[in-house]
């Protein structure tokens, strides 16, 4: 019998899933609500000067890189299942739509941390 | 004689209770990635150069950027409840001391741990900004 | 004379989905004109019908309390068991009595149960013991939070209201389902059994462990509190774990040589 490849999405959908659970309202506060406004935070905390420093340094390009593809793979399963809970597509096409743009996110994540340099 | 009589399945279930919360539940996903766009972008414009990032900041100033992250922490609240609620589901009976665990209790200390490592996170961030 | 009247005071209508083969080409609700009592359970309902309205209609039905799982159905849309049901009088509508959803009807209320059955049997559902054991040697020991791991899984009647709850299994029929899972996980999560190599395969498959999205509807219809919701995440897990360490070289024990 065929093995199937899905824990490979469900632990990446896992990872996403713990990480926006332990620190998604904060981050969503930080950089959404409160910095951009002053409102608590200085929005100084997400100035260029400090974002760049951020985001040269190898800790920040992981943090960022976790962020940002572990959410992107946790939503890519969530949104494959429902789309075909709507049969809105065949299994394969809607996999290869969501998975796809969660590489393509990850993808772009790690080139341009690269491309910002160290 | 006819063979068995095999009904269709309503193609709709997933918008009628009681499976409408679950739907839901999975919606939070949309939220979750669509942050993670905007930090893509962020990123993205933060490599383009000051002048890119500048304009980042200024659309998380506007009122769109407001709204927008406004109803995702709302979507991100509903998922910390809901995938605590579902954890207990994914393990086995947890036993301590002899005792059964009610995955109600699981529930309970997830979302308290989730509160506390939220609340770290802010203050150590209120920390740096100061 | 009081006895009639008060048997006679009030009455309900149910509709009940009927499907002969030998007439009909498709099913359609009859509607029946039943005496009321308090308490009665739908089941009762049914009995009466069968017994003094209309002989035709077929369904399951056994010990009348809930542990032999036949009477199973779709009472006002939700699977329930028709035993344990109670009827209620002064509703608007009357209540919609239905086979069980995502099975095929063979006669009124009653289901092709074969698909269920055939699952069941390819789990090896029996204790396969990890090593040959003498009776000699006494009785397996175990302690009570050895059997808590898995007791609640053995109360499964094979009711099959969690199939009909479960929409992932009204989309591939070909998923083992909750009730399969938890007698899986019954035998692989109890002290004595060593056969659970055996029954990974099935749930590594895309029938087994991962057809499912954690809907956990079937939990919440379940009547003896089985948690098969539980049973099947479980194995998501187990089945995860499984592969990406199943290239790591593994330990030779007893139980292996079984």
């Amino acid at each position: 019998m065929k093995r199937s490849i899905a824990p490979i999405f469900w632990l990446m959908f896992g990872a996403g899933g713990m990480l926006a659970a332990l620190f998604g309202p904060a981050l969503v506060i930080m950089t959404g609500l409160a910095a951009p406004f002053g409102v608590g935070f200085s929005p100084n905390l997400i100035d260029y000067s400090h974002a760049i420093a951020f985001a040269r340094h190898p800790l920040g390009k992981l943090v960022l890189l976790a962020i940002i593809a572990l959410f992107a793979w946790h939503g890519a399963e969530r949104i494959y299942l429902t789309l075909k809970d709507m049969h809105l597509g065949s299994r394969l096409t809607l996999a290869w739509l969501s998975y796809g743009s969660a590489g393509a996110v990850t993808v772009a994540t790690t080139a341009t941390l690269l491309a910002i340099g160290f | 004689m006819r063979p068995p009589y095999l009904r269709a399945i309503d193609p709709h279930w997933w918008a009628k209770p009681p499976y409408l919360a679950y739907t839901l539940r999975e919606a939070t996903g949309i939220a979750i990635v669509a942050y993670a766009l905007v930090l893509l972008i962020g990123v993205i414009c933060l490599a383009l150069g000051e002048n890119a990032y500048e304009g980042w900041l200024g659309f998380l100033a506007s009122r769109w950027s407001l709204a927008l992250h406004a109803m995702i922490l709302i979507a991100m609240v509903f998922h910390v409840w809901t995938w605590f609620a579902i954890m207990p589901k994914t393990m086995p009976r947890l036993i301590i001391g002899g005792y059964y665990v009610e995955p109600r209790l699981i529930t309970a200390a997830g979302i308290m741990v989730a509160a506390l490592t939220s609340l770290l996170l802010l203050l150590i961030a209120l920390m740096i900004s100061q | 004379m009081i006895a009639a009247e008060w048997a006679a005071k009030r009455r309900v209508t149910v509709e009940v989905l009927r499907y002969r083969p030998e007439q009909d080409a498709d099913p359609s609700l009859q509607a029946y004109d039943i005496p009321y009592t308090e308490g009665m359970s739908v089941l009762q309902a049914l009995q009466h019908i069968k017994d003094h309205i209309d002989g035709t209609l077929s369904f399951r039905w056994s010990c009348r309390m809930a542990i032999c799982g036949s009477c199973g159905m779709m009472i006002g849309g939700k699977p329930q068991l028709a035993c344990q049901t109670i009827l209620r009088a002064g509703e608007d509508r009357p209540l919609r009595i239905e086979p069980l959803k995502h099975f095929a009807i063979e006669r009124d209320l009653v289901v092709t149960m074969s698909g269920f059955i055939s699952k069941l049997e390819s789990i090896f559902p029996f204790i396969i013991p990890k090593t040959s054991r003498a009776t000699t040697e006494g009785e397996y020991l175990q302690t009570p939070a050895q059997l808590a791991r898995f007791e609640n899984f053995s109360d499964c009647i094979n009711c099959m209201l969690c199939y009909a709850a479960c929409p992932q299994f009204g989309e591939n029929p070909d998923f083992l389902g909750p009730g399969v899972f938890a007698l899986l996980q019954r035998y692989n999560g109890d002290s004595r059994d060593g056969g659970r190599e055996r029954r990974m395969e099935l749930v590594h498959s895309k029938d087994g462990a991962w057809s499912c999205t954690a809907v956990g509807y079937c939990s919440d219809v379940c009547p003896k509190h089985v948690d098969p919701a539980n049973a099947v995440n479980q194995n998501k897990t187990n089945s995860a774990v499984d592969f990406f360490f199943r290239f790591l070289p593994r330990r030779r024990s007893p139980e292996r040589e079984a």
